[in-house]
């Protein structure tokens, strides 16, 4: 390994160590310096944690800046990894969600008991396999950091080690692995077939092999490997029609992690197939094929997050067939791409998957930890239990409502411009049928998000003491709300962050 | 010995892998069929690597070129990979099926419907 392959490596090699450091601090302190009380040690293990996160965020924006070091947008350690802006716009997406779950997650860390030190070693080991696979261009390193993720996850969705979250943990890690075998079968014919596997050489060698024109994706093999790979990565990213582990790990596994596993797991599924799939993107015949296949997935997850989020009674339950909805809305910006990247205008396609996914990723952070710090203290996860919220806790219930109506697209939040620029891409690319899909289930959303928005500014409750939600979780809402605000009314300010971060098309 | 009888048998041990997750109830008969599914990914990449020497690589005169020396060897590696990480996998699992059984006294998949709506 040369030294170029350590600097762009350096951001995801920091998260892991910073991952040690924390597991090795919560053995020295836990005994040490608080005289034998073990939880004295959890807001010490919390701010090493957050103040560690500058470290790879710093060396993150040193690549992005390249202040020092070597200009590593190219493939380095032998093609297997690239630190192009892309990668570097997924990582901070990713680290900010760290940083953001951590904070919020201080009070709810008496949960985990003896297991402090693990929380934090298991949640930024699957943040540096996150970093990983948002960079990885070679099919073995793609399996590795997928794995380098699923694995502490189901440990995290397990951690709290009562019979809900044993359960949730225990579907989570048959469907992952089941969906990595699916995904691996894929990428082992994807190899099989063009004998490499780095993606830069698989689409030259694909340019090289025999096309069948009355085929789908010009082959048989590497139509059952698309398949594959898609299906494996579906679940990752929890679209229909491999979403059914999604509501009961969000709603078994401890809030704060069900946040984090909807915000940053996806982002980062989504950017290794959009990796994939620009690689291919030259392959014109094939376009129409990938169309085809991604607009049948994102009907398929939009009626089916929104249809069973109607008679959801359960908060996370609701949430999750949310997050699954609006899977299915990115994918939209997935059906409009592949033919988009024909054309010139090819980036308008990637720009609006990006900014839905940065402003989804702070939407959902503010809604989902905002509903953490008042799970945590009522112990009541229905929708019944957030009635009279407003007299509570006047200053969490504006601001989870300010995030519920960014998720439902209400101006002007970040959820109305996301949607807009996504289901214009789409009436570009003559996809008007999914269009006039997307909106007419944004419409029926509106139904459950307004009825928990009603719920939490007219609902009446018996139990009026008022919740006082502690500094950490309101700075963590609060910066999740306050990107769905600002990217939402100057929107200019990330899509110009986008435009520079399309390094892969 | 062909590709193809690899490749049947790797399909094979997939597929009855596959049946075994979906069928079985008991937890550990589901993560011996999840390894199953992935002996079958694993005689398929060393089918791979073995057999196809795809032909966009080797020279027209038929000589195996060093390039597809390394590309048919890069089926072993992957081979070494899934190997070790699904060994990692199983550990996790065999430790949450522990975990299980102490919070329910069962390790029957049946038995993980706590959380209905």
């Amino acid at each position: 390994m040369t030294a170029q392959d350590y600097w762009a490596l350096s951001p995801v090699i920091a998260m892991a160590a910073l991952a040690l450091v924390l597991l090795s601090a919560d053995a020295l302190l836990a005994e040490r310096m608080f005289g034998g009380k073990r939880y004295g040690s959890k807001r010490a293990l919390s701010w090493i944690a957050v103040i560690g996160l500058a470290v790879p965020a710093f060396l993150a924006l040193n690549l992005w800046f390249e202040w020092f070091g070597e200009s590593t947008s190219e493939a380095v350690v032998y093609g297997t990894f690239t630190a192009d802006r892309f990668a570097l716009f997924f990582q901070f997406l990713i680290i900010g969600a760290t940083g953001v779950v951590i904070l919020a997650s201080v009070p709810y860390l008496q949960q985990f008991r003896d297991s402090l030190g693990e929380f934090f070693t298991l949640l930024l080991t699957a943040a540096a396999g996150m970093m990983l696979l948002v960079g990885a261009s070679e099919l073995i390193t793609i399996y590795v950091a997928l794995e380098t993720t699923a694995l502490p996850a189901v440990a995290l969705a397990a951690l709290r080690r009562d019979g809900f979250s044993i359960e949730a943990g225990a579907k989570f890690l048959i469907l992952s692995a089941l969906s990595t075998a699916l995904l691996l079968f894929g990428l082992v014919f994807l190899y099989g077939y063009t004998g490499a596997t780095r993606i830069d050489e698989i689409v030259a060698r694909m340019g090289a092999l025999p096309f069948e024109s009355g085929v789908p994706f010009g082959s048989l093999a590497v139509m059952l490997s698309v398949l594959l790979i898609v299906a494996g990565f579906g679940f990752k990213m929890a679209i229909a029609p491999w979403h059914m582990w999604v509501p009961d790990v969000y709603q078994g596994s401890p809030t704060p992690v069900a946040a984090f596993l909807s915000v940053a797991s996806k982002a980062s599924a989504f950017a290794v197939l959009m990796r994939l799939l620009y690689s291919f993107a030259g392959f014109d015949p094939v376009a129409q094929d990938w169309q085809i296949l991604f607009a049948l997935i994102a009907t398929a997850s939009m009626t089916v997050g929104n249809l069973m989020a109607l008679s959801q009674t359960n908060v996370k339950r609701l949430l999750a067939y949310s997050t699954i909805a609006q899977a299915g809305y990115i994918m939209v910006g997935f059906a409009a791409v592949s033919v988009a990247s024909s054309s010139d205008s090819a980036s308008a396609g990637p720009q609006s998957i990006m900014y839905y996914l940065a402003g989804y990723a702070f939407t959902n952070l503010a809604v989902f930890l905002a509903f953490a710090a008042i799970v945590h203290r009522t112990g009541n996860d229905t929708i019944a239990g957030l009635s009279g919220l407003l007299k509570r806790s006047p200053v969490l219930a504006i601001l989870m409502v300010i995030g519920l109506l960014s998720l439902l697209g209400m101006p002007p939040t970040v959820g109305f411009m996301a949607k807009a620029v996504i289901f214009s891409t789409a009436v570009d690319q003559g996809l008007i049928w999914l269009a006039v899909v997307a909106v007419v289930n944004t419409v029926v959303a509106a139904y459950y998000y307004l009825r928990v928005v009603g719920v939490i500014m007219f609902g009446e409750s018996d139990d009026a003491d008022p919740i006082k939600p502690g500094a950490g979780e309101l700075a963590a809402v609060s910066i999740g709300v306050a990107g769905a605000l600002v990217f939402g009314i100057v929107p200019w300010f990330i899509l110009e962050l986008v435009d520079k971060s399309l390094t892969i098309v | 010995m062909t590709l193809e009888i690899v490749l049947v048998v790797a399909g094979a041990l997939f597929s009855i892998g596959l049946f075994g997750v979906l069928a079985r109830r008991n937890i550990i008969a589901v993560i011996m069929s999840l390894e199953l599914m992935f002996n079958g990914v694993l005689v398929a990449a060393i089918g791979f690597s073995r057999f196809t020497v795809p032909a966009a690589l080797v020279g027209a005169s038929g000589d195996i070129t060093e390039s597809a020396v390394r590309a048919s060897l890069t089926g072993h590696a992957f081979a070494v990979f899934v190997i070790s990480i699904a060994a990692a996998e199983t550990a996790l699992a065999l430790a949450l099926v522990f975990a299980f059984y102490r919070a329910k006294q069962s390790v029957e998949i049946t038995d993980a419907s706590e959380m209905k709506n």
